[in-house]
């Protein structure tokens, strides 16, 4: 329990020393991370006796002594960019280094008019920052928020006018080196979407060493938008990942979130959308592909407020040696929500006897005229297809490999944003010893699949 | 020469206690014969099938199998195919998220290399696999969906004739590939079937089947009952016209009477 104290007063004696490093001229911000710091202070980190918290354990984070990572390039840093920049495959790239806004690496294209994507750290100023910025991701929900809000200082901001349409992604990616001591970030993304905007956005955590990356993304959506969003976590391999996603979707607007996690020694992310206005769609997808003694919880929220909104969620994992994935999948209808349609699905893939999956649904509803549906499946390669495989003289290995490709591109293939399926797909071949150039899987035909 | 030789085998489901359901077949085909099994269900003609495939949910318990002359039961499931055992499967698997197209390359590339024959690339196969769905009257959009996901019935049993011809095997058991099937599609897959024996004159089919029908127009130079577990009639083609006007009950009777004046 010491133990725990000491590590809170570490996180705020960092506190301490942000303040007087960065000067802050808006009071505002001041005040929203002073409270949100005496947030973090009262509650400090969360336990496993809380409901959220009880399947992972995050006594490796509480543990570890971080410090405020600077935003110094180096060689790992320049090869994390080389690996995963978009190139000429984003309109715009915003390349953060432990956080913080890289200009020299950074890609700014030319946008349509009051289009906005820039240094948060940088535009702190705008209007569009103080009425949005802690408005979406309360630093109540969560402690981790509330240390992220104490400490926000940089990240994205991506600001879409209404009739803004985007021909392609905008990339921010965030590079986290570890080298010397265990660092820590706290990046903040915010979007600001008006009405009948469509826009992809991709957001990739990549790093090496020991590192902790404490994300909170903001994303407020008017009416009518079509919004993609794709976030591949790549962490390295000693690094811990803790992300919280809060999505406000107004009327007619359709959201589509992708979440691929491959990285990280452990990870968790909240992922809270709430379908604000009618006729309002979210689709989330996610895939965890992860082994050896790696732990991903994923925990999701579809809160219905308004009638009329279909949501679909499909999570799949590929769990490897003794990796353990946690999925907790909350639909919320409230009592005006009426004719909510909503259908979750997790599967699971044990590829060894010692991986773990805790999959657990969770159905809270108020109204009576809705159809939620949700289905769980885990178990290992199934028997039957490997045996199909094979009796076409496709060897044991090769069987099990392609099925489990196979499992996880039906994640994949729904994915739009080419940069993005791509560096999944060609992740997948790698790791299963299938060829790159051969696109084996299909495109899907029916709607759900389009999805 | 005998292709395949059956002498005697027991399998029984591979689980403690499991029943036996082959209780000692003996079958010869011979290169270049079309046979057809006939049997009421639960007979273990399926069961038959899928042990010569290898599937491992049976245990052999007794008893011998030799493919051209090597000890077919010694060999894992795909060395079997590799050397050229086909199953058409009474219930395809639906394999979402792999294509039909890379899935037979994968397996044709692996027959070929064992037959030390060099692979063929992509427009090769695809070549291959065009010529095949002309014959059996196929979509081409076919080659680029999952295997099997959200095919009808009849679709899964084109699917397997399919594949049978694409993978060229020596011996084809169909596993009941006329079961669903309208008289239509019952006629281009039999044309496909005739089609793949007329090109090799050594190459063997076995035929599974409930009915006569399609018998009709894949002829077989022999016919087989089948009852629990044993073949216990062989003939011509004219024991499946038999068998279909007059039922299987006959069979067993008549096997009553030869046992009770053997004792």
């Amino acid at each position: 329990m010491t133990q725990v104290v000491d590590i809170t007063k570490m996180h705020l004696s960092n506190f301490d020393r942000l303040v007087k490093e960065t000067a802050l001229s808006q009071p505002w911000l001041q005040k929203l991370r002073q409270s949100a710091i005496a947030r973090f202070e009262r509650t400090g980190f969360p336990t496993r006796r809380e409901e959220s918290w009880r399947h992972t354990n995050i006594d490796p984070i509480v543990r570890t002594h971080f410090e405020l990572g600077s935003n110094q390039e180096n060689p790992e840093s320049e090869a994390a960019f080389e690996t995963y920049t978009f190139g000429p495959d984003a309109l715009v790239e915003l390349v953060f280094i432990n956080g913080q806004f890289s200009e020299r690496l950074s890609k700014t294209g030319k946008l349509p008019h009051g289009v906005r994507v820039e240094s948060l750290g940088r535009a702190v100023d705008a209007d569009v920052v103080e009425k949005n910025l802690g408005q979406h991701a309360r630093i109540e929900s969560n402690p981790f928020v509330a240390l992220n809000t104490g400490f926000v200082s940089d990240g994205a901001l991506i600001y879409l006018p209404t009739g803004a349409k985007l021909d392609a992604p905008i990339h921010l990616l965030f590079i986290s080196t570890g080298a010397a001591a265990p660092t820590v970030s706290h990046p903040r993304v915010l979007v600001v979407a008006d009405n009948k905007v469509e826009a992809t956005i991709v957001e990739s955590y990549v790093g090496s060493g020991s590192y902790f990356t404490n994300g909170v993304t903001e994303i407020e959506v008017g009416e009518d938008c079509r919004i993609d969003h794709c976030k591949l976590q790549q962490e390295g391999p000693a690094a811990f990942h803790v992300a919280t996603m809060q999505v406000r979707l107004g009327g007619q607007s359709r959201f589509v979130s992708h979440a691929a996690n491959i990285g990280a020694k452990l990870s968790r992310n909240d992922l809270n959308v709430v379908l604000d206005g009618p006729y309002a769609d979210a689709t989330l997808n996610g895939l965890v592909i992860i082994g050896g003694d790696q732990h991903c919880d994923n925990h999701t929220l579809l809160h219905h407020e308004k009638p009329n909104c279909p949501s679909h969620e499909l999570y799949k994992h590929v769990l490897d040696g003794k990796a353990t994935g946690v999925f907790k999948g909350k639909i919320f209808v409230q009592k005006d929500a009426q004719k909510t349609d909503s259908k979750q699905t997790s599967k699971s893939l044990l590829l060894s006897d010692d991986a773990y999956m805790n999959s657990q649904p969770a159905l809270e509803i108020y109204a009576d005229d809705v159809k939620c549906t949700h289905g769980s499946t885990t178990g290992p390669v199934d028997d039957e297809a490997v045996f199909y495989l094979r009796s076409r003289g496709i060897s044991l290995e090769a069987a099990r490999h392609l099925l489990t490709y196979a499992f996880a591109a039906d994640v994949t293939r729904r994915i739009r944003v080419v940069p993005v399926r791509r560096r999944l797909e060609d992740f997948l071949a790698a790791q299963h010893g299938l060829p790159q150039d051969l696109r084996i899987t299909d495109l899907g035909s029916h709607d759900e699949r389009a999805r | 020469m005998a292709l395949l030789e059956v002498n005697d085998l027991h399998a029984r489901i591979a689980a403690p206690g499991g029943r036996e359901i082959l209780k000692g077949v003996n079958l010869t085909i011979n290169a270049g014969e079309i046979h057809a099994i006939m049997g009421k269900n639960g007979s273990g003609k399926s069961t038959l099938c899928q042990v010569l495939a290898g599937r491992e949910t049976y245990e052999v318990t007794g008893g011998s199998v030799t493919f051209d002359g090597k000890d077919l039961l010694d060999m894992s499931v795909e060395e079997r195919a590799r050397e050229g055992v086909f199953l058409g499967f009474q219930y395809p698997v639906e394999i979402p998220g792999v294509t039909t197209s890379y899935f037979l390359k994968a397996a044709v590339n692996a027959i070929r290399k064992h037959r030390g024959e060099p692979e063929l690339d992509a427009v090769s196969v695809l070549q291959l696999m065009k010529d095949k769905m002309q014959m059996l009257e196929m979509d081409s959009s076919f080659m680029n969906r999952a295997i099997n996901e959200g095919f009808s019935g009849g679709e899964k049993k084109r699917n397997e004739v399919f594949q049978m011809s694409v993978v060229n095997p020596r011996l084809g058991l169909l596993d009941e590939t006329d079961s669903g099937l309208d008289v239509d599609a019952l006629r281009t897959i039999a044309a496909g079937v005739n089609k793949l024996h007329q090109q090799d004159a050594q190459r063997s089919i076995l035929l599974v089947t409930h009915y006569q029908r399609l018998l009709n127009y894949v002829v077989p130079d022999v016919v087989h009952v089948m009852t629990d577990g044993r073949i216990v009639k062989t003939g011509d083609k004219d024991l499946a016209l038999k068998l279909d006007t007059q039922g299987y009950d006959w069979v067993g009777e008549e096997l009553a009477q030869l046992n009770a004046s053997e004792k």
